[in-house]
């Protein structure tokens, strides 16, 4: 990432949530959430619907604010870091942020021109490959597959190499060697020393792909056995009997 | 500054290259003004003699009425796919973004004016062009009040429901003095004998209007998109 012009580079290797409850109206989403991410590993967020998973998400890409409690990246809060700590994150959604209307090529030079960055042609080359997009970059994404515009939604995310990746269900509509290909791309954001925070209902794929997982349930942080048995078992485990933390 | 503007157009580009895909706020915005300027012409020409003074309000109220259309698009275009929210993400001045939206439909509303005046200069034998500096501030300076008031209005209601009933609501009240002294002015210039005081007076009007809420509109728009 090229710092723009008049702002100061910012970065961090931690990410700590202390106790944070957001409100929509009368609506508690979250309550009393506490944890803390570093970097070079990857954390699963799990949990049923409407369990809370998007609005954490949301509050730590810095769309939302905390209705209480404060989140800290590094040394700073969002408010704090401003602008230059937007630079850092990099957040996949549900919906994945994209124009139908641009090429694959044209979406990425978007946001590659917004996020400032001065090698923008050899990085788009390399996204285009990764996401293997390259003999289709000059098409209008409207005509692709949900699987290659999730491809192609990852790479935009990862464009301007983010210190906090946040991903939402990235392996929604991705086919077999696609999945495969996102593993090992989420090992090499975990190797690059990466915070990666994976909100995710497709337990068998992410089980020995995240280091330790987080469960929420009706806004609350539940614990989640850590004595071994598969993701599966220990997430049923804590749906089950799981006390609040 | 320079970075401001960089992000402003580059907004404002790829705004123009979606709609240069789709056609969809430029075909209906103009279809829609030139409706109704076809329907006026009918009104309000009895004989080949146009009423006097007809012609500045048709003009304002298919620019308005057209203009409207397109600003309830210009943010929901955003809000598929969720796009907004990698808008808001990115590291930059967040009122560059509403510069640069703004500056997109500036110019799609001016090539409706082109079209709208060239056919109430054909339909009514209007005289719009005797004070061609004058009748352009007019017609920009109005513009730019008319669609940076709507423009906001249109990002912060956004995320409603209700939203393409609630933007004419909230539009037309506050941008009332920018329509009526955009058609005082233009009826200053076009009348038979132009008063070009009069004219001076209802432009130097919308700018003070333009700079309000142009300011109101910068200042305000980093909140209103902060959930």
């Amino acid at each position: 990432m090229q710092p723009k012009p008049g702002s100061v580079p910012f970065d961090f290797d931690q990410l700590t949530v202390s106790d944070v409850s957001r409100f929509y109206g009368r609506r508690r989403a979250l309550s009393h959430v506490s944890m803390a991410l570093r970097a070079g590993e990857i954390v699963g967020l799990l949990g049923p619907n409407g369990a809370g998973k998007s609005t954490l998400l949301s509050l730590l890409a810095t769309l939302l604010v905390p209705s209480a409690g404060r989140v800290r990246y590094g040394d700073r809060t969002a408010r704090e870091a401003g602008a230059a700590l937007r630079a850092q994150v990099g957040f996949l959604s549900h919906e994945l942020q994209l124009y139908p209307e641009l090429t694959a090529r044209e979406n990425l030079e978007f946001s590659a021109g917004l996020y400032g960055l001065v090698d923008a042609s050899r990085r788009i080359g390399n996204a285009l490959e990764q996401a293997k997009l390259t003999n289709r970059a000059d098409e209008p994404i409207l005509s692709f597959s949900r699987g290659m515009r999730q491809r192609l939604a990852l790479e935009r995310v990862l464009l301007h190499t983010p210190r906090l990746v946040l991903l939402d269900e990235p392996f929604t509509g991705l086919d077999e060697s696609s999945s495969r290909s996102l593993t090992d791309r989420l090992h090499e954001l975990r190797d690059r020393r990466q915070l990666v925070l994976l909100a995710t209902h497709d337990l068998d794929t992410v089980d020995g792909v995240v280091d330790r997982a987080v469960m929420l349930r009706e806004g609350h942080v539940m614990q989640l056995d850590d004595s071994g048995g598969s993701l599966r078992e220990r997430y049923r485990e804590g749906l089950s009997r799981g006390r609040r933390i | 500054m320079g970075e401001f503007f960089r992000v402003a157009w580059l907004v404002t580009c790829k705004d123009f290259r979606v709609e240069s895909r789709s056609r969809e706020m430029l075909y209906t915005t103009t279809f829609f003004a030139t409706s109704c300027v076809l329907v006026f012409s009918f009104a309000f020409v009895r004989g080949g003699q146009p009423i006097a003074g007809a012609e500045a309000g048709i003009v304002w109220v298919s620019l308005a009425y057209s203009g409207q259309l397109a600003l309830g698009r210009v943010f929901e275009r955003e809000l598929h796919h969720d796009a907004l929210r990698g808008l808001l993400l990115s590291p930059v001045d967040r009122a560059a973004i509403f510069v640069g939206k703004l500056l997109g439909i500036v110019f799609l509303m001016v090539i409706v004016e082109m079209v709208v005046v060239f056919f109430v200069s054909l339909f009514f034998s209007a005289t719009l062009f005797q004070y061609v500096p004058e009748f352009l501030a007019l017609m920009i300076t109005g513009t730019v009040g008319f669609a940076s008031v709507g423009a906001l209005f249109a990002a912060m209601l956004a995320r409603t429901q209700s939203r393409a009933v609630l933007l004419p609501v909230l539009l037309y009240p506050v941008t009332v003095p920018v329509l009526i002294a955009g058609v005082s002015g233009t009826v200053a210039l076009a009348q038979a004998d132009p008063n070009l005081d009069l004219a001076h007076f209802w432009i130097a009007l919308i700018v003070v209007f333009d700079v309000v809420f142009l300011t109101l509109s910068l200042w305000t728009f980093e909140p209103l998109m902060t959930e």
